[in-house]
């Protein structure tokens, strides 16, 4: 035996029990350490893993709220949703584009438009948007694509409601359209309701009424595998549709005013004075809102945003026009209110007015005079040389102030966007502008609407109404009824009152509508010619507002039409009917009308007819 | 020697028909109800973590049976038996490895299955009971505590089937076989200095052990260390893991309700990860049943190696009994993120075919220890 220990059997089971003991114990401290390591995790940190465990399972998914329909205030349809097939490309889950678009290209037909319009969405878009590539596919181009989708990742058919307008340009300026959303409109609106929508307003009621249009978001909790796969719904919120909306707009009255002015750019509002709400808004040339909805190309939109007539821009919100002597009856009620001229005494009105101390010649438009006129038949004959004295008599700080509690110089505060504020000029506001001082020269010709002055068509409508309803006031309104989308309960509007003008004694407000009346009714008037036929009392007045400092000479001889076009002035128009109980006030302009009397007059009264004998005499339904 | 030794029944008269069963067939009751019962528990847990999948159930099912006449043949060889047929088993475990490496099949990247045209299976499943058996073999007729000069071969048994494994790649087996085999020279009174020396060594090897990595080796490592480094890659599994844990709480969501292991999201859930599952469907106290249950057979098994009669029987119950801890520990432990990511099953819950059958065979010779000790024993 090479052994030199010898084996002590009991010493060795002493050891291995020994041993036993120590991996007995180690083992059962090890044992302990998972099972604390388990309590940590199921019972400390519990909540957490559900959490995680849940945002593993579940996913939402947002369901698109359809949009409202917009409805003209019989009902008439101006603005729907149809359904359409659009090729939607998600970017992110693209290879590569290039060949993408090329190979998408042999299934269905891409214009070169489309890829333009595409491009220009992909520098907007927000992450794993879907684009659309092509919309409105025909169901032969949805079968090619569906055979060959798997070849396409990233690249889908999307089955959408689709905005279309099925007027077209005829109520544009007021309905407005929708567009793609961009991430910069993103910031404003609440993320959380765009997750899916891809349309949102952006100009006239569909920018207005974006939240009361676009509804509430619903959700779809869908239990999905670790493939993503949805494996069944969870949970289905669904989506509050957005309400339908009612416009004021009878689009009988807008279609006969869009055709009463024609060819010539301008505009023509037409507001019910009893309660503030437009009943037509014309804006001429208008434009086609439908390719907005997918996102115009740009060439289309280069085309209508460089046209010379301006088809995008919204006359009746936006245009600022110098009012002319359609603004003599609202400074002779300021006259009146303050007390500074008495309106039966008979002044002569010259050829020319001379501020006294100054050799400045301010013109009449009747080169001839005007002969012994009190206030009335001052805004008669629209008397240019009354009105000077008459605004020096007031004064600029009197005639500002007045003008503006009649709502110039300010937004009307009707329920649409981007609305001009116009401009009732003052020293102060002069000061600011040019650094000069204010001369009496200033105030003659602000008297009659000349100079600085600037009043948008919609200003002027909505003045004429107040004056019609002797100071009382309501800022117009578009939107008559929302339809509660959940309960298809129709909710009227109430008209909002606003604060009237300084209260003239009523004589002032008779005095100034009666000759208003004489303007249309006496044959002296400036607008007698529109009296014929009528078969409701007008109150008028108009206007014609210098544009570009032509010499005064030229108007004074050879008539007005020999000028080019640009060169003509703006031919302005105020009117309401019937005079003792008004039920619609008309505000027109033409832009290098010449004449209001000649060219806006027959535009207005064609609007009244419309209204009062064809529209208004029982047809008008409450929606 | 494989006939029985009746010297233990007959002494007793008083044995109920069931424990006299259990004596005819050389068993422990108290380890089989628990082994038992941990399989049959783990087939639960397997329905559930497989989808629902009846047929994945029943070919676990009829594993078992297979694995369990193998414990009830097993348990009839007496451990003198054993002991001279280990060296031979050794060997052959050698030779079967040395094969496999060069002709084996390759599954899951790894080259570990050996087929003998009609069952495939892994050759390193034999050297877990093989590697301990040998250990104790080399060391019965030494005086222990072993000497320096015994530390050679018996380095030599244990790390030369481990290198052989680990280069399979195998981490998870070769660790086993490697723990089983430290146990052994462990619980044969090795010093603790000699240990504490060994284990210093260990960890100087480490780095080298660290340049002989496969990449997904280090992987795992490093994901260990940090699972939020690639949660979408390599620490997905240990992510997902902790969330199925986690998020089944005190009472768990019950069975069948376990939307990480039901959804998939959870990776291997039926064999690796099967703990996760048990976790998210029944709960902290499934898991600590479960761990229970496992401490139960540990204590069972080392109260086997307390009574056991002779230094081969006392070496081997004792490591074989380490390895089974070891693997319970492991993936306990990695399932629930203290331990990195090493391939080892659960003991008799993973869905699998060897390594149940190798563990049923180390329950067999536990068995077969205790109850062919000799009357003067006890």
């Amino acid at each position: 035996m090479a052994h030199t220990r010898i084996r002590n059997e009991w010493l060795e089971r002493h050891q291995f029990t020994l041993r036993i003991l120590c991996v007995g114990v180690v083992g059962l401290l090890l044992l302990a350490t998972v099972a604390i390591r388990l309590f940590y995790l199921q019972v400390m940190h519990h909540s957490h893993y559900v959490i995680l465990a849940e945002n593993n399972r579940l996913r939402e998914e947002p369901v698109t709220p359809p949009r409202g329909l917009i409805y003209d205030r019989n009902g008439v349809l101006l603005a729907e949703n149809r359904p359409s097939y659009e090729l939607v490309i998600v970017p992110e889950q693209v290879p590569d584009m290039q060949a993408t678009i090329a190979a998408l290209g042999k299934i269905v037909h891409i214009e070169p438009d489309d890829i333009n319009r595409f491009d220009s969405l992909l520098a907007t878009r927000r992450p794993f948007q879907p684009l659309p590539l092509r919309t409105e596919l025909s169901t032969a181009e949805v079968a090619r694509f569906a055979a060959d989708r798997q070849d396409f990742p990233g690249v889908d058919i999307r089955a959408t409601l689709s905005r279309y307008y099925p007027l077209g340009a005829a109520a544009a300026q007021a309905v407005g359209y929708v567009g793609m959303v961009s991430t910069s409109e993103l910031d404003k609106l609440n993320p959380a309701q765009y997750t899916s929508t891809s349309e949102v307003g952006k100009v006239g009621v569909e920018a207005f009424y974006e939240q009361l249009l676009h509804g509430s978001v619903g959700t779809r909790e869908v239990e999905t595998d670790a493939q993503g796969r949805p494996v069944r719904v969870v949970s289905y919120t669904p989506p509050v549709p957005g309400s339908d909306l009612y416009l004021s707009i009878d689009m009988r009255l807008q279609e006969a005013a869009e055709q009463a002015l024609g060819d010539n750019n301008g505009a023509v509002v037409a507001i019910n004075p009893q309660n503030g709400e437009v009943l037509a808004l014309v804006s001429s040339p208008s434009y086609d809102p439908n390719p907005f909805v997918d996102g115009i190309s740009q060439e289309k939109y280069a085309a209508l945003s460089n046209d010379p007539n301006r088809p995008l821009f919204n006359r009746v919100l936006r245009g600022q026009y110098p009012p002319g002597s359609t603004l003599k009856p609202f400074v002779a009620l300021a006259a009146l209110n303050y007390h500074r001229v008495n309106p039966l005494k008979k002044v002569y009105g010259p050829a020319v007015f001379y501020i006294p101390g100054s050799h400045r010649p301010y013109r009449n438009w009747d080169p001839d005079g005007c002969g012994q006129v009190d206030l009335a038949e001052a805004i008669m004959v629209s008397c240019d040389t009354y009105f000077y004295s008459l605004g020096l008599q007031l004064g600029i700080s009197d005639m500002h102030r007045y003008l503006v509690d009649f709502g110039f110089g300010q937004p009307t505060g009707i329920d649409l966007p981007h609305e001009n504020t116009g401009l009732i000029p003052s020293p102060a506001w002069k000061r600011r502008m040019d650094g000069h001082a204010w001369y009496l020269g200033n105030t003659a010709i602000t008297a009659i609407g000349q100079g600085f002055v600037l009043v948008t068509p919609l200003q002027l409508a909505s003045a004429t109404a107040t004056l019609s309803m002797q100071g009382k006031r309501y800022a117009p309104r578009i939107v008559m009824a929302v339809k509660n989308p959940l309960t298809g309960a129709l909710k009227l509007l109430p008209p909002q009152p606003m604060p009237s003008p300084p209260e003239a004694d009523s004589g002032a407000w008779k005095l100034i509508i009666h000759s208003m009346r004489e303007v249309v009714a006496n044959p002296a008037g400036t607008a007698h010619a529109i009296s014929y036929g009528a078969k409701f009392s007008i109150a008028a007045k108009t206007g014609t507002a210098q544009v570009v400092a032509a010499p005064r000479s030229l108007h004074g001889e050879g008539p007005e039409m020999d000028l080019p076009k640009k060169l003509r002035d703006n031919a302005m128009f105020i009117a309401f009917a019937p005079v003792d109980h008004p039920r619609i006030a008309v505000a027109v302009v033409v832009e290098h009308g010449g004449y209001g009397a000649a060219t806006a007059a027959p535009i207005a009264r064609k609007v009244l007819d419309a209204y009062l004998l064809h529209t208004a005499g029982g047809n008008v339904t409450e929606p | 020697m494989i006939l029985n030794d009746f010297s233990l029944s007959s002494s007793t008269g008083d044995l109920t028909l069931d424990q006299r069963l259990l004596r005819r067939f050389n068993l422990d009751g108290p380890l089989l109800v628990a082994v038992m019962a941990l399989a049959i528990a783990g087939l639960a847990v397997l329905y559930g973590a497989s989808n629902e999948d009846a047929s994945m159930v029943y070919r676990q099912a009829i594993r078992l049976g297979l694995s369990f006449s193998v414990l009830l043949v097993v348990a009839q060889i007496s451990p003198q038996f054993l002991r001279l047929w280990s060296p031979w088993l050794f060997v052959l475990g050698l030779v079967l490895l040395l094969f496999t490496l060069h002709s084996g099949h390759i599954g899951r990247g790894a080259q570990r299955w050996l087929s003998l045209g009609f069952v495939r299976f892994q050759p390193s499943e034999i050297m877990k009971i093989a590697v301990p058996m040998m250990v104790a073999w080399y060391l019965h007729d030494k005086p222990l505590p072993p000497n320096w000069k015994q530390l050679f071969p018996l380095a030599a048994i244990v790390v030369i089937p481990v290198l052989l494994v680990a280069i399979q790649p195998d981490l998870g087996t070769a660790l086993l076989i490697a723990s089983a085999g430290a146990f052994g020279a462990f619980f044969s009174g090795l010093r603790w200095r000699v240990i504490i020396m060994l284990l210093l060594l260990l960890a100087i090897a480490a780095p080298i052990l660290w340049h002989f990595m496969h990449f997904y080796q280090r992987e795992r490592v490093l994901t260990f260390l940090n699972p939020q480094r690639d949660p979408l890659g390599a620490g997905y599994h240990i992510i997902q893991s902790e969330i199925a844990i986690g998020s089944g709480g005190v009472f768990g969501k019950g069975w069948l309700h376990g939307s990480q292991s039901q959804l998939d999201f959870l990776p291997e859930s039926p064999t690796d990860f099967i703990f996760a599952v048990l976790g998210e469907q029944f709960g902290l106290i499934g898991a600590l049943v479960l761990l229970a249950l496992y401490g139960y057979i540990i204590a069972r098994s080392l109260y086997i190696a307390l009574r056991a009669q002779d230094t081969f029987s006392r070496l081997l119950a004792g490591s074989l009994t380490m390895a089974f801890f070891t693997c319970v520990f492991i993936n306990s432990g990695m399932v629930s993120g203290i331990l990195p990511v090493v391939g080892v099953p659960l003991p008799l819950v993973s869905y699998g075919g060897t390594s149940m059958v190798t563990l049923m065979a180390g329950f067999g010779i536990l068995m077969s220890i205790h109850s062919h000790r000799k009357l003067i024993a006890s």
